[in-house]
């Protein structure tokens, strides 16, 4: 098994170069709270690539696992079968440091202004304070945040928190960006706004993303990719369709597009049905 | 009749209210003694007390009680507050350890452990150290129980994004622990303040020959009720003043909070 495994790896190692995240027959199974000795398994047998400089969405019916597969990516939960390699790189222990995560929750830590919260990931990275700070300055800046630096979380609005959490996850410069239902939270206004930040601040200069949500409009706007995922439990990646829609784009302008409404209907007829059996389930 | 409305953010009208409840106290306990109702004997009197602390303070002769207790309670403040937060963080952050001790750390909260001041007195002497070992016996459990509360209750989204962003264990304690479980400490510094004095004081009633417990304990024996009084008064003002002094600390340090009622800007 793993010599074979091997060896489709030799093969295929120029294009490993531009992988930037490959999943081998992930599974993840967890102790069920129901009782013990059982088991729930949130995702089973995933393969997936994420290129290089690629902006990948994954949607799927809620509490399908989709959250699994991101802490799967940053290394905050391993596999219990099948291994994740980053850039070509099994990551077998520890957190996969190419990353950075924003997530659904405000995660900024409320006893620091937004300021030291952007620098305090180049402050553990043994950037002088100083230095991190100026950094940090020039990311509120590009985030549009000029000016509110020295602001608590709690005295910012939930765009604001959203911004300042994408200015602190793209400080480090990480090779490749996780979100999770990150615009959940906002009102649509606000939310539009930070989709088109986000491409802007994403075309300069391409990092990978996985972006995960339930909002199969969002995911066509913003990707070149989407993946979609079964319902749980045992989700797996079903369908996946290649976005060919011209960028830059408006994410407001976009939908209105024949082609957007397009690709939307053939998305929409595979996940309807996963979503149709997720909510038979929970309601059984 | 212009009508006053009881607004509870007009703080003239609270301020004299408050001063109106405290004089009107004090009145009635002076009617009630002056006219016999109350015998003075057992209830004091208030100017007997007033002028008590007036001689206390003008001849200085409180001044080693006072230093004693002071002594003591900030002693016992600060090293019940040390244990109890390194104790606190040690526990939260070690699983194993916290689950074996909990037994053990119950069963020491709920036994009544002023009754250690005896023992103290025995071990340590009748000094400052067996008052100040009550006041850290009392202290510490106040202390710990918010710590270890306080860093349970750390958001998994703000570690889980701080490790992400390179933190290693030392850095998560600095950058995240310890300013969660600060916020429960502030909150039960102001508990352990009155409680620290409580230690210092009973150890001195049991046993000691100087502080203010001391001095009450005299004045009891001979019966100098006004005596007794004046010095509860006088810890009572201190203990405020040390808890003004946390307060103090608890603003500055703890201004990420959010205050009732503080605007949220709006723009996005």
């Amino acid at each position: 098994m793993t010599a074979a495994v091997r060896s489709i790896r030799t093969q295929s190692d120029p294009q490993q170069a531009q992988e930037a995240l490959r999943f081998d027959g992930v599974s993840c199974t967890f102790a069920s709270n129901e009782g013990r000795g059982k088991t729930y398994t949130a995702v089973s047998d995933v393969n997936l690539t994420v290129r290089d400089g690629e902006f990948l969405s994954v949607v799927g019916p809620t509490g399908c696992g989709k959250s699994t597969l991101l802490n799967v990516a940053a290394g905050l939960i391993h596999p219990s079968v099948g291994t994740l390699s980053v850039f070509g790189e099994p990551l077998r222990q520890g957190l996969n440091k190419k990353a950075a995560y924003l997530f659904q929750v405000d995660a900024l830590m409320p006893w620091k202004t937004a300021e030291d919260n952007i620098a305090a990931g180049l402050i553990f990275h043994g950037k002088p304070k100083t230095e991190a700070i100026a950094v940090a300055q020039e990311w509120l800046m590009r985030v549009g945040l000029e000016g509110h630096g020295k602001k608590f979380p709690h005295q910012m609005s939930g765009g604001m928190r959203k911004r300042a959490g994408l200015a602190q996850a793209l400080a480090l410069d990480p090779r490749i960006l996780l979100m999770d239902e990150p615009f959940s939270a906002l009102d649509i206004q606000t939310r539009h706004l930070m989709e088109d930040e986000l491409l802007r601040l994403w075309s300069t200069d391409r990092k990978s993303v996985v972006f995960v949500t339930h909002d199969l409009e969002e995911a066509i706007s913003l990707s070149d990719r989407v993946i979609v995922l079964s319902a749980g439990p045992a989700t797996r990646p079903i369908a996946e369709f290649e976005i060919d829609l011209e960028r830059p784009r408006e994410v407001s302008e976009i939908r209105m597009t024949q082609r957007f409404l397009q690709l939307h209907t053939q998305i929409w007829d595979v996940l309807r049905g996963e979503v149709l059996k997720s909510y038979a389930q929970n309601n059984s | 009749m212009h009508k006053i409305t009881l607004d509870p953010r007009n703080r003239l009208l609270v301020l004299t209210t408050r001063l109106a409840l405290l004089f009107g106290f004090i009145f009635i306990w002076w009617l009630c003694t002056s006219r016999e109702w109350l015998s003075p004997f057992f209830f004091g009197d208030p100017f007997g007390v007033a002028q008590r602390i007036v001689t206390w303070f003008v001849t200085g002769s409180i001044v080693t009680h006072l230093t004693t207790t002071l002594i003591e309670t900030m002693l016992a403040f600060v090293i019940g507050t040390v244990l109890g937060l390194g104790c606190g963080l040690w526990l939260a952050l070690n699983p194993f350890l916290a689950v074996v001790t909990d037994p053990f750390i119950k069963a020491m909260n709920s036994m009544p452990r002023l009754i250690f001041a005896p023992i103290f007195a025995l071990w340590f002497g009748l000094g400052i150290w067996s008052k100040v070992a009550l006041g850290v016996t009392l202290v510490f459990f106040v202390v710990f129980f918010n710590v270890f509360q306080g860093v349970r209750e750390v958001s998994p989204a703000v570690l889980s994004n701080t490790r992400m962003m390179g933190a290693n264990s030392r850095q998560l304690m600095r950058h995240v622990y310890m300013p969660s479980a600060m916020s429960w400490v502030f909150s039960s510094l102001h508990n352990a303040v009155g409680i620290a004095f409580v230690g210092s004081v009973v150890g001195e009633y049991l046993g000691s020959e100087k502080g203010v417990g001391y001095l009450i304990l005299l004045a009891e024996g001979v019966f100098d009720i006004n005596s007794v009084i004046a010095g509860i008064l006088v810890l009572t003002v201190f203990a405020l003043i040390l808890d003004t002094a946390v307060s103090l600390f608890e603003d500055h340090f703890m201004r990420w909070r959010p205050v009732a009622g503080q605007t949220v800007a709006a723009n996005a």
